[in-house]
C-alpha cells in the first residue's frame, strides 16, 4: 500500500495537524511501515465472519429520558480561552 | 428532447426528547446560550456518551410507520470533521449500521394520484451547536444548546421527477412525524430540515452528477430551489458544459442557489465505529411496545373519516393532511353533520386562518365553539349566513355565540305568519315578476327569495320562505 507524501499532507490537513514539510517524507515512511503490518491482518480469511463494531461483546445500555444535568455554565466554561455573553469565543469563521 | 429531473431528499427531523441524545442536559428551545450544557456535549476530555432509550423509540417509531426493515443491531460511527460548533471533532451518527433500513412513503398528488417515493435509510445522531457571527468583530460565538439534540436523519431514494413530488414527499413525511409525535415539525427553528439532491438526465439515462442544496427550511423553498436548480443545470448541459458535485445553498432573497464549497475535501468524514458506543440492540418486547402505542396513522385515518362522517376522498385528504387538524375537525363533528362541519372547516374556518397566517393549534376559535356555531343552524336558530356574520366576528373580536344572537337579535324568524307577511308584501310590491313567474319563469323565485332574505335582513328562515313563496305564486289568482 503506497502512503505517499500527497497522502500524508492530506491526512495531516484533514486531522488539521501542522507538520513541517521537511518532517513529510520521515512520516511517509513510518506510516508505511505501519499501513504494511496493519495489511497483514488482510491475509486472515474473514469470509463469514460479521464485522465486529466494538471489542466487548454488550450491548448498549439505554438512558430515561429524564433531565439529569443542572446549569453549570459558570463552572463549564470557566476554562474557556475567550467567553463573552455567555458564548464561546472562537476567531471569525465564514461559510 | 428533454430534460428528467431527478431528486432525492435528505431530512432531518428533530426528536422532540426531554433530554439530548447522549446526555442528560434539556433540549427546549431558546434558553441562556450554554446553560444546557455538561462534560458530555462540551467534549470534555474523559466524558461518555450514555444513549437516550426516548430517541431510540421515536426511530422505532418512524420505521413501523413507514413499513422500513428495523434492523436489530445497528452501530454508532464518528463521522469527523471540524467545525467550531461541534467541539468533539467528529458528529456521533450512523454509518454502515443505520436503524432503520428500507421502506417507503405513499404520496398523493394534486391530480389524485399517488407515487411510491423509497426511503433508503434512516440513522440516528447528535446535532451541532449554534455559530452566531453577527454579533462579534473579528469572532464568532458559539452556543452548545442545540449540540447533542437527537436527529433521525431520514434519506430518500431518488425517486421523485418534478419539485411537485419533492414537495408532496416532504409534506407527507412532515405529517408523519407530526402525527407519531416524534417531531415538533417546527421548519423556522429548524427542527425539521432538508438538503435535496438534484441532477438531470436524459430519460432512461444514468443518473447524472448531482447539486445537493442545502438549508431548505419551508416547502415553498424546497420547490423554488429544485425548479431554480433545474433551469442552471439544464443551461450548463445544453452549453456543452457539465455539472460539478459539490453542495449549493439556497438563498431565498436572491431565489438562486450557489455553491458552497467543494464537496470532494469535505466528503472525506473518515467514519468508523465509535468505540465510546456499544452496538444498539433491539429487543422484540421494546420494539412491541412502540407498536402498540403508535396512533393512527394519516392513510388510516382518511379511510376512517371517509366512512364515519361520508366525506369524500378529497376531503377527508385535507382534513387529515395534519394531526391537529384532523383533532380539530373530530372535536367539530362530534355530534353534529360531518359533511357541514367539513364545509365549514375547510371553507370559513382555513380561509380564515390562512389570511390571518395562523397555524390551526393557535386558532381563536375553539372546536367547541364551531361546535356550537354549527349546532346553530341545525336547530335553526340562525340561518347559514348569519352563523359566516358570527363566525366572522368572533374569530376576529371573540365572544360568545348565544350572546351575539340574543343582543343583536339574529335569531332566525320561524314564525310562518311573519314570513307570510313579508312574502306577501314582496309579491305585491312586484307584479311584473309574479306574472312572469306564472308565464312560466321559474328562475325568478331566487329574485323572490332574495327580497324576502333581504326585507328579513337576513333572518328568515329560507326554507320556509321557500315554501311559502312557491305555495303563493302558484295559486292562482
Amino acid at each position: 500500500m503506497a502512503f505517499d507524501q500527497d497522502a500524508v499532507r492530506r491526512t495531516a490537513h484533514l486531522a488539521r495537524l501542522a507538520l513541517p514539510q521537511e518532517e513529510v517524507p520521515a512520516v511517509a515512511s513510518q506510516l508505511e511501515k505501519i499501513m504494511s503490518l496493519v495489511e497483514e491482518l488482510s491475509a486472515i480469511p474473514t469470509e463469514g465472519v460479521l464485522p465486529m463494531a466494538h471489542p466487548l461483546d454488550l450491548e448498549q445500555p439505554l438512558r430515561p429520558d429524564q433531565v439529569s444535568n443542572q446549569d453549570e455554565r459558570q463552572r463549564l466554561m470557566a476554562n474557556a480561552p475567550a467567553a463573552e455573553h455567555g458564548l464561546f469565543l472562537v476567531p471569525k469563521v465564514i461559510e | 428532447m428533454d430534460w428528467e429531473v431527478v431528486i432525492g431528499l435528505e431530512v432531518h427531523a428533530q426528536l422532540n426528547t426531554a433530554t439530548k441524545i447522549f446526555c442528560g442536559c434539556p433540549t427546549t428551545f431558546g434558553a441562556e446560550p450554554n446553560s444546557h450544557t455538561c462534560p458530555v456535549c462540551l467534549a470534555m476530555p474523559g466524558a461518555l456518551p450514555v444513549l437516550n432509550g426516548a430517541a431510540v423509540d421515536k426511530a422505532i417509531a418512524l420505521s413501523l410507520a413507514i413499513g422500513a426493515e428495523l434492523n436489530r443491531h445497528s452501530v454508532f460511527a464518528r463521522k469527523n470533521y471540524f467545525y467550531p460548533d461541534l467541539p468533539k471533532g467528529y458528529q456521533i451518527s450512523q454509518y454502515e449500521l443505520p436503524v432503520v433500513g428500507k421502506g417507503q412513503l405513499t404520496v398523493q398528488m394534486a391530480d389524485g394520484s399517488e407515487k411510491i417515493i423509497g426511503v433508503t435509510r434512516a440513522h440516528l445522531e447528535e446535532d451541532a451547536g449554534k455559530s452566531l457571527h453577527e454579533a462579534f468583530v473579528g469572532q464568532t460565538g458559539i452556543d452548545l444548546n442545540r449540540a447533542g439534540t437527537p436527529l433521525l436523519e431520514i434519506v430518500s431514494e431518488p425517486d421523485m421527477r418534478s419539485s411537485a413530488e419533492a414537495v408532496a414527499y416532504l409534506k407527507k413525511l412532515h405529517a408523519l412525524v407530526r402525527y407519531l409525535e416524534i417531531c415538533d415539525g417546527n421548519m423556522q427553528e429548524g427542527s425539521f430540515r432538508c438538503d435535496a439532491n438534484v441532477s438531470l438526465r436524459r430519460p432512461g439515462a444514468p443518473f447524472g452528477t448531482r447539486a445537493e442544496i442545502k438549508n431548505l427550511n419551508s416547502f415553498r423553498f424546497l420547490e423554488k430551489a429544485i425548479e431554480y436548480e433545474i433551469l442552471r443545470q439544464k443551461d450548463i448541459l445544453e452549453s456543452g458544459g457539465s455539472i460539478v458535485q459539490e453542495t449549493r445553498l439556497y438563498d431565498a432573497n436572491r431565489d438562486e442557489t450557489r455553491s458552497m464549497r467543494s464537496k470532494e475535501e469535505a466528503n472525506d468524514y473518515r467514519y468508523f465505529p465509535d468505540p465510546d458506543l456499544l452496538p444498539l440492540v433491539l429487543d422484540e418486547a421494546r420494539i412491541e411496545k412502540v407498536r402498540q402505542s403508535l396512533p393512527e396513522l394519516p392513510d388510516a385515518k382518511r379511510e376512517r373519516f371517509m366512512q364515519a362522517y361520508q366525506l369524500s376522498a378529497y376531503d377527508a385528504a385535507v382534513l387529515t393532511a395534519g394531526r391537529d387538524l384532523a383533532d380539530y375537525y373530530e372535536s367539530v363533528a362530534d355530534g353534529v353533520e360531518g359533511k357541514l362541519v367539513a364545509n365549514w372547516v375547510m371553507g370559513d374556518l382555513l380561509g380564515a386562518l390562512n389570511k390571518a397566517g395562523i397555524e390551526i393549534q393557535d386558532c381563536p376559535v375553539s372546536a367547541e365553539k364551531l361546535r356550537l356555531l354549527v349546532q346553530r343552524i341545525e336547530d335553526k336558530t340562525i340561518s347559514g349566513k348569519i352563523a359566516k356574520e358570527i363566525f366572522e366576528e368572533i374569530f376576529h373580536q371573540g365572544g360568545e355565540i348565544d350572546a351575539i344572537i340574543d343582543s343583536r337579535g339574529l335569531r332566525q324568524i320561524t314564525d310562518a305568519s311573519a314570513i307570510a307577511a313579508m312574502v306577501d308584501e314582496i309579491i305585491a310590491a312586484n307584479p311584473q315578476q309574479v306574472a312572469g313567474f306564472r308565464a312560466g319563469k321559474d328562475k325568478l323565485l331566487g329574485f323572490f327569495v332574495g327580497q324576502v332574505m333581504k326585507a328579513s335582513q337576513g333572518k328568515a328562515n329560507p326554507d320556509q320562505v321557500n315554501t311559502l313563496l312557491l305555495e303563493r305564486l302558484q295559486k292562482p289568482e
